[in-house]
């Protein structure tokens, strides 16, 4: 895939997620391969966007390896988290803000 | 700076020369800390809280308290608590270190009890100053690594710097060892590629499955919430950048908490229990893991935060590496290096990884990390259950 945006890092080719280096604003356009994005949310440093459209069920692939599955349809520059993704080893426990499970 | 460690009867060499205070159960542990506050920088307070006997436990405060970086150790025990105190004294005894073993029942009490430990400790500081020094080099050093903390930038700055610098300390003959099978789920194949032997491979895959099994009964991976909030999602994205702190050797063999690996080279621990689901979760904290590793005679921990960890450790110093520049920014009180640059662009994996190498020499030669100066020394040990490890864990 041809460039990417500097807010950006690939860790392989492979891979269906580019890392986000700084936190970038909601309403942003980002360069993820040929396509320039607009952000639907907020995004902060260490967290992911997709590189690559994606079905349910299908691998999210980092590091060139699988690090879980779609749980649903998911659009080139969507965030991919918890809401839109699993473990296909052990689920994932989180809290949120206001102290609720994820 | 050149590194004179100080010299143990074993021939291990030790970095640090703490005098170890430890309780024998929590009944004690009140006593112990008050003893230990007179030399809030020698002397170092670890224990066991358990009333009922654990074999893990007794090992691991055998190993801990002949840990090379140990120079006297002062047994505090209430008196009715199931812990082998003579044991563990018998060991510490042919070690060749000064022991003593406090009773408190039969002290007269707690204040009693102090009074007599901080005479011990008064002492065995005075005693320390004697202890023979010898040169030292890198391949007499034993180093862990363990994330904590962990966040989406940890496994692609901090950690795979640690990785850069394990590779180089391995080349130079020292023994590295990483951990947290919990969290190499989703690595084994990669992982199992890099063993010195076929019969090896299997055992390292063998010991992340039975780490899968083990969190699949509990129902938790190892994942804390705040992993989520740093943008990791699932247990194996958390699991690829904690592998990368292993960097690319070979790894030459699988240990258990408290085996001394025989020789240099890269090894991994396993961590989780044999047997049944017992005992409640694997490593209930990090400090555990750093203790573990200690108990393998490891001389100092290499901790990798995105979140932001503060913690040091009793008996060997902790570096803390800080993945990226916000948290960095936030706690750079305790923090030593900055990986933070890797992500912001500002250094390469190879510099960072070559600071790491550097500064691991520097805190071996004495220099007191950032947790050994705002007195970090925590501690933690509970009930776990092993078998030995098999024949094919170190090929020769």
């Amino acid at each position: 895939m041809p460039d990417i945006d500097p807010r950006l890092i690939i860790l392989n080719d492979h891979d269906t997620v580019a890392v986000v280096r700084c936190a970038i604003d909601a309403g942003e356009k980002v360069q993820i391969g040929d396509a320039v994005v607009t952000l639907m949310q907020a995004v902060t440093m260490g967290h992911k966007l997709a590189r690559a459209s994606m079905q349910p069920g299908d691998k999210v692939l980092k590091y060139g390896v699988p690090i879980g599955s779609a749980t649903m349809a998911i659009a080139v520059g969507d965030h991919v988290h918890l809401h839109n993704m699993k473990s296909d080893y052990t689920p994932t426990y989180a809290l949120t803000e206001t102290g609720d499970i994820a | 700076m050149t590194m004179r460690g100080y010299l143990r009867a074993d021939g291990r060499k030790g970095i640090r020369n703490q005098v170890i205070v430890a309780y024998l159960v929590e009944c004690a542990h009140h006593v112990a800390r008050e003893i230990a506050l007179l030399d809030r920088e020698k002397a170092h307070v670890i224990g066991f809280p358990g009333c009922f006997p654990n074999p893990y436990a007794q090992k691991m405060m055998e190993r801990l308290c002949t840990h090379p970086n140990v120079g006297a150790v002062l047994l505090v025990s209430l008196g009715c608590e199931s812990f082998n105190r003579v044991q563990l004294e018998r060991v510490v005894a042919d070690s060749g270190r000064p022991v003593e073993t406090l009773v408190i029942q039969k002290t007269g009490g707690t204040k009693s009890a102090i009074e007599r430990g901080r005479a011990f400790v008064a002492d065995a500081v005075k005693t320390l100053d004697n202890t023979p020094r010898a040169p030292m080099d890198l391949s007499d050093l034993v180093i862990g690594t363990v994330c904590g903390g962990s966040d989406g930038t940890s496994g692609i700055s901090g950690n795979p710097a640690t990785g850069r610098a394990f590779d180089q300390l391995v080349a130079a003959g020292a023994t590295c060892i990483f951990e947290e099978t919990g969290e190499l789920i989703g690595c084994e194949d990669i992982m199992a590629s890099r063993a010195a032997t076929p019969e090896l491979a299997i055992e390292l895959r063998a010991s992340v499955e039975k780490a899968a099994r083990y969190y699949a009964e509990l129902g938790y991976g190892s994942f804390a919430s705040g992993n989520a909030d740093g943008g990791l999602s699932t247990i194996e994205e958390k699991s690829m950048g904690a592998y990368a702190k292993s960097g690319a050797s070979p790894i030459s063999g699988l240990i258990k908490p408290g085996d001394i690996p025989p020789k240099g080279g890269l090894y991994l621990m396993d961590v989780v229990p044999d047997g049944p689901v017992q005992f409640g979760f694997p490593n209930i904290s990090d400090n555990a893991e750093i203790v573990e590793m200690m108990a393998s005679g490891a001389h100092m921990t290499i901790f990798v935060t995105g979140r932001g960890s503060v913690v040091g450790s009793a008996i060997s110093p902790v570096i803390k590496v800080a993945a990226n520049p916000d948290m960095y920014e936030r706690l750079h009180e305790d923090m030593d290096i900055n990986a933070g640059r890797i992500i912001d662009g500002t250094a390469d994996l190879e510099t960072v990884g070559t600071e790491i190498m550097d500064l691991v020499g520097q805190v071996a030669a004495g220099e007191p990390t950032k947790s050994e100066q705002l007195g970090h020394q925590e501690f933690i040990l509970t009930y776990k259950s092993f078998e030995p490890i098999g024949p094919a864990c170190l090929p020769a």
